[in-house]
């Protein structure tokens, strides 16, 4: 083969290092306005200044982080890979309702019953735990569940629509279905979720009282950990050449496999690694704002994630983050002025983007910076 | 595997034992009819045949695409397949490529890989190269990018997550570049190339593959003529370590190829699923029934 070649000269490379120096101050910023910034304002500095960050900002800004993940794990799965999930809610939801499980029971008898059992199975006449419930009280073989769960439902899904070669808009009207259906399922009072109530009136965690400051704090900066991690790993696999075939399935999968590479175990991995992080996101959640019930796999809500994601700019990793900041921070804020308003404006934020922003605001950015990067990759 | 075969196999192993001793085997000494034990997944040309086809059907809603197709190429040949459009010609490449699941019929490659039994990805793997008619490359990726991904190289999920290029590849990576006269644009983004560059592009990220052999597809749709001249001598230059099969209307370029059948390279022509003549151009253009088939008469 060689022989064939013409004399060889070194051409360059994909950039070999994780990120460049303005993103990684822009890592070290975040660190810092996540792990000492907000504490001290929310916690340290008094009520009545004007640099004071109220609870609510805490807990807003807390839960909006978690939604950034799922946003960051769409991105992977759609912005990268092309393939839209329209049933993401169903892995956050796995994960949060993994968590609850656990702090059903770190309620103990402190319940309305003051029985061992959750109320709603007091509610429901029930003597015994259900069999699914059995290493609930166990934080770590909560931590396991969080991650098992929703890994081995994507897996199985994932396998079997990825084997059949079901792509485009038939994987997503199944994955719509797959959330709609596990929405029902946990309707149902037999199936040991607390029916439509979900689980809720939380106490403690990890022995803990849930509803202090302190907590409340600590689990942010943890939620903030993990958006920066999830944002880290993100990169890395775009950067490495697992990322280069992911992309490479979106745009010819069939030129992928007849270069030799296996799309299915390609596209079950980032199935399954984004599947992972919406779990542990969920997890992260429910403790903040204290609820989880099955309005978290409607499919509205996973239909919401592909919508931060397209907001912010698909394939961009970035712009998703800000996607989920924008429109959820947007939703709280019109949820208060115009409540009535807020379906409108989303769908037609949606419509706008769609139409006139199809790298959403990332793109929006470098349009205005002058840097239009389609031209020439960095 | 069927009893008998595996039993045969086993005997091929007794007998090459005993060869290894010094003893003579039941056919004293001499290669029997079955002389080597199969090895899974490597190619076997040792009986002068790369690709075999044989009798291979494939019906869509009972037309019939390929009608009993048979067709053997030799190792190291470039074989030229000409014919009018839907005679067969891109169905009998998903055949071989694994897209397409034959009705009837067999497909090996080399003398022991059964090719209807393989997916695509392991096809690729083996040493399958195929060229698409439109030509088709990872549009958002660059130039570099896509001859990286093509570069041959172990096709697991963990290896491509902590996959870094060693100092040998950048330089082949780089010499293809130069081969594929796409040295200045190896940055670019390959969706902004040229239909011809595309082509050009396509077949560099063919050739890192290393393949055996290459299926083209009209290859020179699109291109110039300087082009399509250049995509000749390459062809030319790769006969030999490589076999390649080339679809082509374009009968220029089949003369080029061919030289005019003055190098003895034979074409085939296909009409309505099967083979209707092989051989020189010359004597195949001269051929009644090719004419008619051509130019209706």
């Amino acid at each position: 083969m060689s022989a064939v070649l013409p004399s060889p000269s070194r051409p360059v490379g994909p950039g070999t290092s994780l990120l460049s120096l303005k993103a990684w101050s822009g890592i070290f910023i975040a660190l810092v306005a996540v792990v000492i910034l907000a504490p001290v304002l929310n916690l340290a500095v008094p009520q009545g200044s004007a640099l004071h960050l109220s609870d609510y900002a805490i807990s807003l800004i807390g839960k909006i982080m978690c939604y950034a993940i799922c946003a960051l794990a769409m991105d992977l799965i759609w912005g990268y890979t092309g393939i839209l999930s329209l049933g993401h809610g169903v892995f956050f939801a796995l994960g949060g309702y993994a968590m609850g499980m656990y702090l059903m029971r770190q309620i103990g008898r402190d319940g309305n019953y003051q029985s061992d059992l959750p109320d709603f199975m007091v509610f429901l006449d029930w003597k015994t735990l259900p069999w699914h419930w059995a290493f609930s009280d166990s934080f770590f073989a909560t931590l396991l569940l969080i991650v098992l769960v929703p890994g081995l439902l994507a897996f199985v899904f994932g396998f079997f629509a990825f084997r059949s070669r079901i792509k485009g808009v038939y994987f997503s009207i199944i994955t719509q279905a797959m959330t709609y259906a596990a929405m029902l399922l946990f309707f149902r009072n037999e199936t040991g979720f607390g029916g439509n109530n979900g689980f809720t009136d939380f106490k403690r965690i990890l022995g803990h009282p849930i509803a202090t400051p302190s907590m409340r704090m600590t689990l942010f900066v943890l939620t903030g950990l993990a958006l920066i991690g999830f944002f880290l790993l993100a990169r890395w696999l775009v950067g490495s050449k697992f990322g280069r075939v992911l992309q490479a399935i979106r745009d010819a999968e069939s030129r992928v496999m007849f270069t030799g590479y296996d799309p299915l175990r390609y596209k079950l991995s980032i199935w399954v690694i984004s599947a992972v992080m919406c779990g542990i996101a969920g997890a992260l959640y429910v403790p903040q704002v204290g609820i989880i019930n099955p309005g978290e796999m409607s499919p509205a809500a996973s239909i919401e994630i592909a919508i931060w994601a397209a907001v912010g700019g698909r394939g961009t990793l970035v712009g998703p983050i800000l996607g989920a900041f924008f429109v959820n921070g947007a939703k709280s804020w019109f949820t208060q002025v115009f409540p009535e308003f807020w379906l409108y404006f989303l769908g037609a934020l949606f419509i706008a983007v769609t139409l006139f922003l199809p790298q959403g605001i990332v793109g929006l950015a470098r349009k205005l910076g002058g840097k239009d990067k389609s031209e020439v990759k960095a | 595997m069927t009893p008998e075969l595996m039993e045969a196999g086993a005997r091929v192993r007794e007998a090459m034992a005993h060869k290894a001793h010094g003893g003579a085997g039941q056919s004293g000494g001499r290669a029997a009819s079955y002389g080597r034990v199969v090895q899974d997944g490597v190619l076997d040309t040792t009986h002068g045949a790369i690709l075999y086809l044989d009798d291979i059907t494939v019906s869509f809603d009972g037309f019939k695409a390929l009608n009993a197709l048979s067709l053997s190429i030799s190792a190291g040949e470039l074989r030229c397949i000409i014919g009018p459009n839907g005679a067969g010609k891109t169905t009998m490449m998903d055949v071989i490529t694994g897209k397409t699941r034959p009705d009837v019929g067999k497909a090996f490659f080399g003398s022991t890989i059964d090719l209807l039994r393989l997916r695509e990805n392991e096809i690729a793997s083996i040493g399958i190269g195929r060229k698409f008619q439109k030509p088709t490359v990872f549009e958002q990726l660059t130039v570099f990018e896509n001859l990286e991904l093509a570069l041959k190289a172990d096709r697991g999920v963990r290896s491509s997550m902590f996959f870094r290029l060693d100092g040998e590849q950048l330089d082949r990576i780089g010499a293809m570049l130069a081969l594929i006269h796409l040295k200045d644009s190896a940055q670019r983004v390959a969706g902004l190339l040229s239909h011809g560059q595309k082509q050009w592009l396509e077949i560099g990220m063919l050739l890192m593959q290393d393949p055996k052999l290459l299926l083209l597809d009209e290859p020179v749709a699109g291109m110039t003529d300087e082009e399509t001249e250049r995509t000749a001598e390459l062809f030319l230059s790769l006969e030999g370590n490589h076999s390649l099969v080339v679809v082509e209307h374009d009968m220029k370029f089949i003369g080029e190829l061919t030289q005019n059948g003055r190098n003895g390279k034979k074409v085939t022509v296909l009409h309505e699923g099967s083979v209707l003549a092989e051989g020189l151009l010359s004597d195949v253009q001269a051929n009644d029934k090719v004419v008619e088939v051509y130019l209706g008469r």
